[in-house]
């Protein structure tokens, strides 16, 4: 079986991000950027599927700009064989790349594909479900286990309420939460013979997909700012705060 | 120009978040949008479409009672939401764990690009997203002819069931897709309020070190009628179970009372809880970002305040 893993560049999740005083969107000059990391988890998990001998090929794919492959060139560091980088310097929209890993995975013709369940850029959380309904395949979002055997696999989902087991057929699309597993740091040896793993570039154009944005971003601002309160000194004193304000 | 709101529930009654989605759905239409519809996708759902029924501004119930609704799956409520969203143009679910695995299905389906956990709907086309965390807010507007939305429970009021009585019309529900089935579910089951819904929520974190001294929490919080949530580093830590998870990606609360016990405060986790009215921390550190967004801070050993601020509120309920 091969497993295409989707993954997406994003801002560094330790940087703390700055709104663009024109309100045109966010710093990104100069910042430091990384794999979105429930991507990383989705990376890893299909590399323990195949290091199990659930997989034969882990195929990288990542739609964005130049610097997205960088980002694949991660995940081959982790383990992965070869990557697909869809490359353009559009703002892309969940659907547009829903529509564009479509384009792909009928070309590769993998017997599942792994997301992250959310980015942590725009916290869409949409992709996954997006590319499942594209496909007409099963989804399994928000993973925090993954069996596999034979024609299907058997996921345990996070939910508000707890955990949900579904059973999906295959080939299907699973989305990764935070407790699936835990991702490897790539080893030197392993870094420096990703440099040498295939990246194919291909343009939106000859995948056949429109790219165009459905949503036209008015502003962007920041949040209104919490102001920092008073330090109690005793839960004493803080009870009694509470009281008097009507809180408890 | 009709709305339709995709409904969140137990089969008997309506969830918090999809009582708030209705007030959402109700700007819509001060804002331009028609009448109101809600759809129960559900098994034996009367009594839950009954209360819908009951909210004032609700024009119509559409009540899809089918056995593969019982615990309903995205690929079988995507196909019926797309069977019916022809005749609207919003369509609008809670954002939940529910709403969020089911609404891009049936948005992709309809070629339409979602707007996930709307915050504020400005025109009936125009509407405020948080992205990074919360940490900057886009005000966006939608070309679509559809319009999918999700809509984040804690930025609206939620609509109480009243004098209300739309009348409740059957849908068939399209043939199971057998793509999934449903294998059991591990709920967790307390006497405490739900996260979501709670007044009151004292959430422990890496500092509270075992899953064991969460007791300390149990006790206040059941002084208090509160919620008990966690930080995701107390439940990668296993402190707690994922549902306990209050944060960005886990559940986002705005509660009158929010008690950050050892909570350092990483962005991840203020994303989730930082709208709540009144926030108080516990932390030895006095540099922890929590004290930043706090009303109230004590600085010091949880273990020697928590028995304290226990202590406390047994004299004041005297």
């Amino acid at each position: 079986m091969k497993i295409v893993v989707a993954v997406k560049r994003v801002i560094d999740a330790n940087v703390k991000v700055r709104v663009k005083a024109d309100g045109t969107g966010v710093e990104t000059a100069n910042v430091k950027m990384a794999m979105n990391p429930f991507c990383e988890i989705a990376v890893e998990e299909a590399l323990r599927i195949k290091e199990a001998g659930g997989a034969d090929e882990v195929v990288i794919v990542s739609a964005g700009p130049q610097g997205a492959t960088e980002t694949i060139r991660t995940a081959l560091a982790m383990g992965a064989d070869r990557g697909v980088h869809v490359l353009t310097d559009a703002p892309l929209e969940p659907l547009a790349v829903a529509k564009l890993l479509k384009a792909v995975i009928d070309k590769e013709q993998p017997g599942l594909v792994i997301l992250g369940k959310q980015a942590i850029d725009d916290d869409c959380n949409q992709t996954g479900q997006m590319l499942a309904a594209l496909l007409g395949w099963a989804q399994a979002t928000f993973a925090s286990k993954v069996e596999i055997s034979g024609e299907s696999a058997t996921v345990t989902r996070e939910i508000d309420g707890g955990l949900e087991k579904v059973a999906v057929k295959l080939p299907a699309v699973v989305t990764t939460d935070l407790r699936l597993n835990e991702p490897r740091y790539a080893s030197l040896p392993n870094i420096m013979k990703a440099k040498k793993k295939p990246i194919e570039a291909v343009a939106p154009d000859a995948l056949g997909v429109d790219i165009a944005p459905r949503l036209t971003v008015l502003k962007v601002e920041e949040p209104p700012k919490r102001q920092a309160g008073v330090k109690v000194e005793s839960a004493a004193e803080l009870v009694a705060k509470l009281h008097d304000a009507g809180v408890i | 120009m009709t709305v339709l709101i995709v409904a969140e529930h137990d089969n008997s009654a309506l969830s918090p978040a999809t009582l708030a989605t209705v007030t959402a759905a109700k700007q819509l239409s001060e804002k331009g949008a028609g009448e109101l519809h809600l759809l129960i996708a559900g098994s034996g759902a009367q009594a839950a479409a009954e209360m819908a029924a009951k909210i004032p501004g609700i024009a119509k119930v559409k009540l899809a009672d089918a056995p593969q609704f019982a615990s309903p799956l995205a690929e079988d409520v995507a196909a019926l939401v797309v069977a019916l969203a022809p005749d609207y143009s919003h369509v609008l679910t809670p954002a939940t764990t529910y709403g969020k695995n089911l609404l891009p299905r049936a948005a992709a389906l309809m070629d339409s690009q979602q707007i996930s956990d709307a915050i504020a709907i400005v025109a009936a086309d125009t509407f405020v997203r948080p992205t990074y965390a919360g940490n900057a807010l886009a005000t966006v507007q939608s070309k679509d002819a559809i319009k999918f939305l999700t809509v984040r429970g804690t930025a609206f009021e939620k609509a109480v069931p009243g004098d209300g009585s739309a009348p409740i019309e059957a849908v068939a529900a399209p043939a199971a897709t057998a793509l999934a089935t449903h294998q059991g579910a591990e709920i967790s089951k307390s006497e405490r309020p739900e996260l979501t819904a709670a007044k009151i929520i004292v959430s422990g974190g890496r500092g509270m070190q075992s899953g064991e001294n969460f007791v300390m929490i149990e006790e206040i919080a059941d002084k208090l009628g509160a919620a008990v949530g966690a930080s995701r580093a107390a439940v990668d830590a296993g402190f707690k179970p994922n549902d306990f998870q209050v944060g960005q990606t886990g559940k986002i609360v705005a509660p009158e009372l929010y008690i950050a016990v050892g909570i350092s405060g990483a962005i991840q986790h203020l994303a989730g809880m930082k709208d709540s009215k009144t926030i108080v921390a516990i932390n030895k550190d006095e540099e922890a970002p929590m004290f930043q967004v706090a009303d109230y801070g004590i600085v010091g050993d949880l273990f020697k305040v928590l028995p304290e601020l226990s202590a406390e509120l047994d004299k004041i309920k005297k």
